[in-house]
C-alpha cells in the first residue's frame, strides 16, 4: 500500500471512532488526544479498526508511537 | 560466487558424468568450448562421442537431436542464439511438439535445447532478438528462462529429467554475472515464478535478462517511497498464473518487462491472464515495458533507447502507482 | 390487552413526540424490539416493547407529540386469536388523509416524513432517502418534496459512466460507499482505491437533536440538583499501582479485539464497592429512598460537540469483565453516534464521571437526579508515596464521593471509597 493509502485507511477507521471529526482539517502532526478529544477508550477503538482493516497489531506500549497521524502512517507502513 | 555460464557448465558435467544417455550437440561446443565458453573443457573431459560439433545447420542437428530423443537418448543440443533457431522452427513446431500427439503417446522425444537469447551487445537487427515467447506459444513444449546463477544450474538438470521438448534461453547478458550456487540443495519446481523481492505497491513482473533490471528500478522506487514487488516468471511455457495473480491480488498494480517487442509478447499474455484472473483488484491498467517496435539498433545509445531499461520501469511503476 | 405508553425518558420529561413507528399494524413483536422512535430533548431514543405479542392498534400518529403515559399503541399477546386491524385515526397533517400503515407500500423506516408527505413523494417519484428537511427537527415538509421533485434530486445512476477501477469499484461495495459521490484522483478524475478508502461510510442514523436542546435539558437537571440535593464530599487518593500493572499483563496475552482499558476496571470495581453499600445505589422519589434493584452505574461520556449524557450499564457488577469491556465500548460508540435505548437513559443508579483523560487531578461532581449519589476519577498520575516506610512513586487516583446527606453521611461515604479502594487492590478478583 502507498502512504497516501495508509493515510486514507487510517483516517477512515479515526472516523469511524469519532464520526464528527471527518469535516476537520487533521494536521499530521498534530497530537490526536489533544487535538480531536480523544481519550483512551476512542484510541483501543482506533487500533482495533486498523487492526481489522490492515491486520496490524499494536501493543498498548507503542500507543506514544502513534500519538499523530505522521507517526501512525510511519509505523503502520513498516509493519504491513 | 559462481558465473552463470560456470553454473551451467557444472550442471553439464554432473549429466554427463551421471547419465550415459545424455549427450551435447551444437556449434562450436566441442573444440572451441562453446561460443560463450560454457562448454569449455567437456570435450576434454567427456570425448567426441559425448560433446559434438555440428556443421552449421540448425535444422539438421535440431532434427537429429530429435531422432536422439526418439531413439532413447537425451540429448542436449546448444542452438548458439534464438536468432538462428528459426531455421528449426519447423522440427520444433512439427515434430518436436507434436510426436507425443500424433503418435497417440507412443513416442515422446525427451531433448532438452538451450539457446542464447536477448540484445545489448550491438550486435544489431538479426542478432539481438527475444523470441521466447514464439516457444511459449506452442502446446508440446516447455520453455524455461533462468535469470539467476542457481537457476542456470538447476533448470538444465529439470530440462533433462524431463521426458518432454524443454527450451531453455539464456540471456546472453547474463552469462559473466556471478551469483551463489548451490549444488546440493533440492531445488524448487522449475514451473513455478519466484517471487525476488516483496513489495506492496506495484508488481513489477519481468523474466530472463529483465529481471536484474526490474530489481534495480525496485530500489530506485523504493527510495521514492514505492514498495515495488518483483516476480521472475521463470517459467515461460506454463506461465504460473497463481504466482502471477497472487502478487498483482495483493499490490493491485501490475508493470510486465519484457525484452521482446509489445505486439503479441509474453507481456501481453500476462496482461491477459491479469485481466481475466485479477480484474477486480486492478486499481490501475496494466503497463508493459518491451523493447520499442523496432528492428533492433546497432548504434549503442540508440539501442540502449530501444530495450527496457531501468529508467522506463521506474517511470511506468510511478505512473502506475498514481493511477495509470 | 397489553399497551405501550409514552415512556418518560429523563426525570424532567414531561411529553414527547412520537417521531416514527417502527412496526406496522400486524407485526408480531417480541419484548425487547424497537417499537418506535421518540423525540426528546436528549435526542431521538429507541424505545423497546416489554410485551411479546401482535400490534393491534397504533393509536398515535407519527410527528404527534402527547403527555408521557399516553397509550401509544395496544399489543395483543400471541396466544389470544388475533382480530382484523383496528381502525386508525385520521392524521392531522392534511384533511382526508389516513395514516397508512400496513398496507402501505412506503417505508415506515428511514426519513423524517409524516406520512401525506411519504404519500406525496411516492406520487411524486421522489426520493427521500438521506434528505434532510426544512422542517422542524429536520422533518420533511410537503414544500421540500415539491422542491425535490422539481430539482429531480433523486440519486439514481445517470447515463454516464463512472471512470473507476474495477479494485476500487470492488471495494466500494464491500464498504457500502456510494461511487457516484467521491471524486477521483486519478487520471481524467478516475476513481481509484485510495479514493474510496479515504470515503466515509454514511452514518445509518443520524441524530435530529440541536445541541442547543440538550444543553438546556442539562441546565435544568443541574440546577434542580444544585436547588434541591444537599451534596457532601468525601475525596480518597487511591494506589493503582496493582490494578495497572494487572492490566499491563493481562493485556498483554489479549488479541487486540480484547484488550482492556482501566477505566473498565474502575467501573467494575465501584460496582462491585456498591454491593455493601446500597444507600448509595438508590433514588430519591417523591420524599424518600428508594433503593434500587440491581447496579447499573451510570457512564458520564462527553459527546464531542458538546453535550453529556450518562447512559446506565445493567448489572455493572455482574458477568466477567471483558463482557463489561465489550459492553462498555459499545455504549460509548452508541452514545456518541445518538443511538442510545431508552432503558439506558432511565435506569442508572448511580453515576461514575472520570475526567483522568483530560489530566485533571480530580473532580466534584453534580449528582443526577433522582440518583443519591456520584463517583468522580481524576486523572492517575505519579506521586511520591510512602510505601513500607520509604517514598517510592506510585500511580495515584484521586476517587471524589458526592452523596445526597438526606440518604447518606460521610462516614458511609468514607466506607464506600475505602471498599472501592480494598477491591482496585485486588484487580484479578474483579
Amino acid at each position: 500500500m502507498t502512504s497516501d493509502e495508509i493515510r486514507a485507511v487510517l483516517l477512515s477507521c479515526l472516523t469511524d471512532v469519532a464520526p464528527e471529526i471527518a469535516d476537520e482539517e487533521i494536521a499530521d502532526d498534530a497530537d490526536l488526544r489533544d487535538e480531536l478529544d480523544l481519550d483512551s477508550m476512542d484510541i483501543l477503538r482506533w487500533v482495533q479498526g486498523i487492526h481489522k482493516a490492515l491486520s496490524v497489531e499494536i501493543p498498548e506500549e507503542d500507543y506514544g508511537k502513534i500519538a499523530s497521524l505522521e507517526d501512525a502512517i510511519a509505523y503502520v507502513g513498516t509493519r504491513l | 560466487m559462481t558465473a552463470y555460464r560456470d553454473a551451467v557448465r557444472t550442471a553439464l558435467q554432473t549429466l554427463l558424468r551421471e547419465d550415459p544417455r545424455v549427450f551435447l550437440m551444437g556449434e562450436d561446443v566441442g573444440r572451441y568450448g562453446g561460443p560463450y565458453a560454457v562448454s569449455k573443457g567437456l570435450l576434454k573431459e567427456f570425448g567426441e562421442e559425448r560433446v559434438r560439433d555440428t556443421p552449421l545447420c540448425e535444422s539438421t542437428f535440431v532434427g537429429a537431436g530429435i531422432g536422439a530423443a526418439l531413439g532413447g537418448m537425451r540429448p542436449i543440443v546448444e542452438v548458439m542464439t534464438v536468432n538462428f533457431s528459426l531455421l528449426a522452427l519447423d522440427q520444433v513446431v512439427n515434430n518436436a511438439a507434436v510426436m507425443r500427439h500424433m503418435s497417440g503417446g507412443q513416442f515422446e522425444i525427451p531433448i532438452a535445447v538451450r539457446m542464447a537469447t536477448g540484445g545489448g551487445k550491438q550486435l544489431a537487427a538479426q542478432h539481438s532478438h527475444s523470441l521466447e515467447n514464439w516457444y511459449a506459444h506452442i502446446p508440446g513444449i516447455k520453455v524455461l528462462a533462468p535469470a539467476t546463477v542457481q537457476d542456470a544450474h538447476d533448470m538444465l538438470l529439470a530440462a533433462v529429467e524431463d521426458p518432454d521438448p524443454v527450451f531453455i534461453f539464456e540471456h546472453q547478458m547474463l552469462y559473466g554475472m556471478e551469483g551463489p550456487l548451490d549444488t546440493e540443495a533440492t531445488p524448487p519446481s522449475p514451473w513455478k515464478a519466484a517471487i525476488r523481492r516483496s513489495g506492496s505497491d506495484v508488481s513489477l513482473i519481468a523474466y530472463g535478462g529483465s529481471v536484474h533490471k526490474a530489481l534495480t528500478a525496485a530500489e530506485k522506487l523504493e527510495k521514492e517511497r514505492v514498495s515495488a514487488e518483483v516476480v521472475d516468471l521463470r517459467s515461460l511455457r506454463p506461465l504460473d498464473r497463481e504466482t502471477i495473480v497472487g502478487s498483482v491480488s495483493r499490490t493491485h498494480r501490475a508493470v510486465v518487462i519484457d525484452e521482446a517487442w509489445k505486439t503479441g509478447s509474453l507481456a501481453s499474455e500476462v496482461s491477459a491472464i491479469l485481466a481475466e484472473d485479477a480484474f477486480y483488484e486492478l486499481d490501475a491498467p496494466v503497463v508493459r515495458v518491451c523493447t520499442l517496435e523496432v528492428p533492433i539498433p546497432y548504434a549503442k545509445h540508440l539501442e540502449e533507447a530501444a530495450l527496457p531499461q531501468v529508467d522506463r520501469i521506474v517511470e511506468a511503476a510511478k505512473r502506475s502507482v498514481g493511477g495509470g | 390487552m397489553a399497551e405501550f405508553v409514552m415512556p418518560s425518558l429523563g426525570a424532567d420529561m414531561a411529553a414527547g413526540t412520537l417521531a416514527n413507528w417502527r412496526v406496522a399494524l400486524g407485526d408480531t413483536v417480541s419484548r425487547g424490539d424497537i417499537i418506535a422512535e421518540v423525540e426528546t430533548e436528549k435526542g431521538l431514543i429507541e424505545v423497546e416493547v416489554f410485551e411479546t405479542g401482535v400490534v393491534e392498534a397504533l393509536l398515535v400518529a407519527e410527528g404527534e407529540k402527547v403527555p408521557v403515559g399516553t397509550v401509544l399503541a395496544e399489543i395483543r399477546a400471541v396466544s389470544a386469536a388475533v382480530s382484523a386491524p383496528a381502525s386508525v385515526p385520521p392524521s392531522e397533517s392534511a384533511p382526508g388523509d389516513i395514516i397508512s400503515s400496513g398496507a402501505s407500500d412506503v417505508d415506515l423506516d428511514g426519513p423524517m416524513a409524516s406520512p401525506a408527505v411519504r404519500r406525496r413523494a411516492h406520487e411524486l417519484g421522489v426520493f427521500l432517502g438521506g434528505v434532510e428537511g426544512t422542517g422542524d427537527h429536520g422533518r420533511i415538509t410537503l414544500d421540500d418534496v415539491q422542491h425535490l421533485a422539481g430539482a429531480k434530486a433523486a440519486p439514481i445512476a445517470s447515463g454516464d459512466r463512472v471512470r473507476i477501477s474495477p479494485y476500487a469499484r470492488r471495494i466500494a461495495t464491500e464498504r457500502g460507499v456510494d461511487v457516484l459521490r467521491i471524486g477521483g484522483t486519478g487520471p481524467g478524475g478516475a476513481i481509484r482505491a485510495s479514493d474510496v478508502l479515504g470515503a466515509r461510510v454514511p452514518e445509518p442514523r443520524k441524530s435530529v437533536s440541536a445541541a442547543e436542546r440538550m444543553q438546556s435539558a442539562i441546565a435544568a437537571a443541574m440546577t434542580r440538583a444544585n436547588d434541591e440535593i444537599p451534596h457532601y464530599y468525601v475525596e480518597h487518593s487511591i494506589d493503582m499501582g496493582n490494578a495497572l500493572a494487572w492490566l499491563r499483563e493481562t493485556n498483554a496475552s489479549l488479541s487486540v479485539a480484547e484488550r482492556l482499558v482501566s477505566g473498565a476496571v474502575v467501573l467494575r470495581a465501584v460496582a462491585r464497592a456498591l454491593r455493601k453499600h446500597k444507600k448509595l445505589n438508590a433514588t430519591w422519589q417523591g420524599g424518600e429512598v428508594v433503593p434500587s434493584d440491581g447496579i447499573h452505574v451510570g457512564l458520564a461520556v462527553s459527546l464531542r460537540g458538546g453535550g453529556l449524557v450518562a447512559p446506565a450499564l445493567r448489572s455493572t457488577d455482574e458477568g466477567s469483565l471483558s463482557d463489561l469491556m465489550a459492553r462498555m465500548t459499545d455504549l460509548v460508540s452508541r452514545a456518541r453516534a445518538g443511538a442510545l435505548r431508552s432503558s439506558e437513559m432511565t435506569s442508572a443508579t448511580i453515576t461514575l464521571t472520570s475526567l483522568g483523560e483530560r489530566g485533571v487531578e480530580s473532580v466534584t461532581p453534580i449528582i443526577f437526579p433522582p440518583q443519591v449519589a456520584i463517583v468522580g476519577c481524576g486523572a492517575t498520575l505519579e506521586r511520591p508515596w510512602v510505601v513500607d516506610g520509604q517514598v517510592v512513586p506510585r500511580p495515584i487516583m484521586r476517587v471524589t464521593l458526592g452523596a445526597d446527606h438526606r440518604v447518606t453521611n460521610g462516614h458511609q461515604g468514607a466506607r464506600f471509597l475505602s471498599a472501592l479502594d480494598g477491591l482496585l487492590q485486588e484487580p484479578e478478583k474483579l
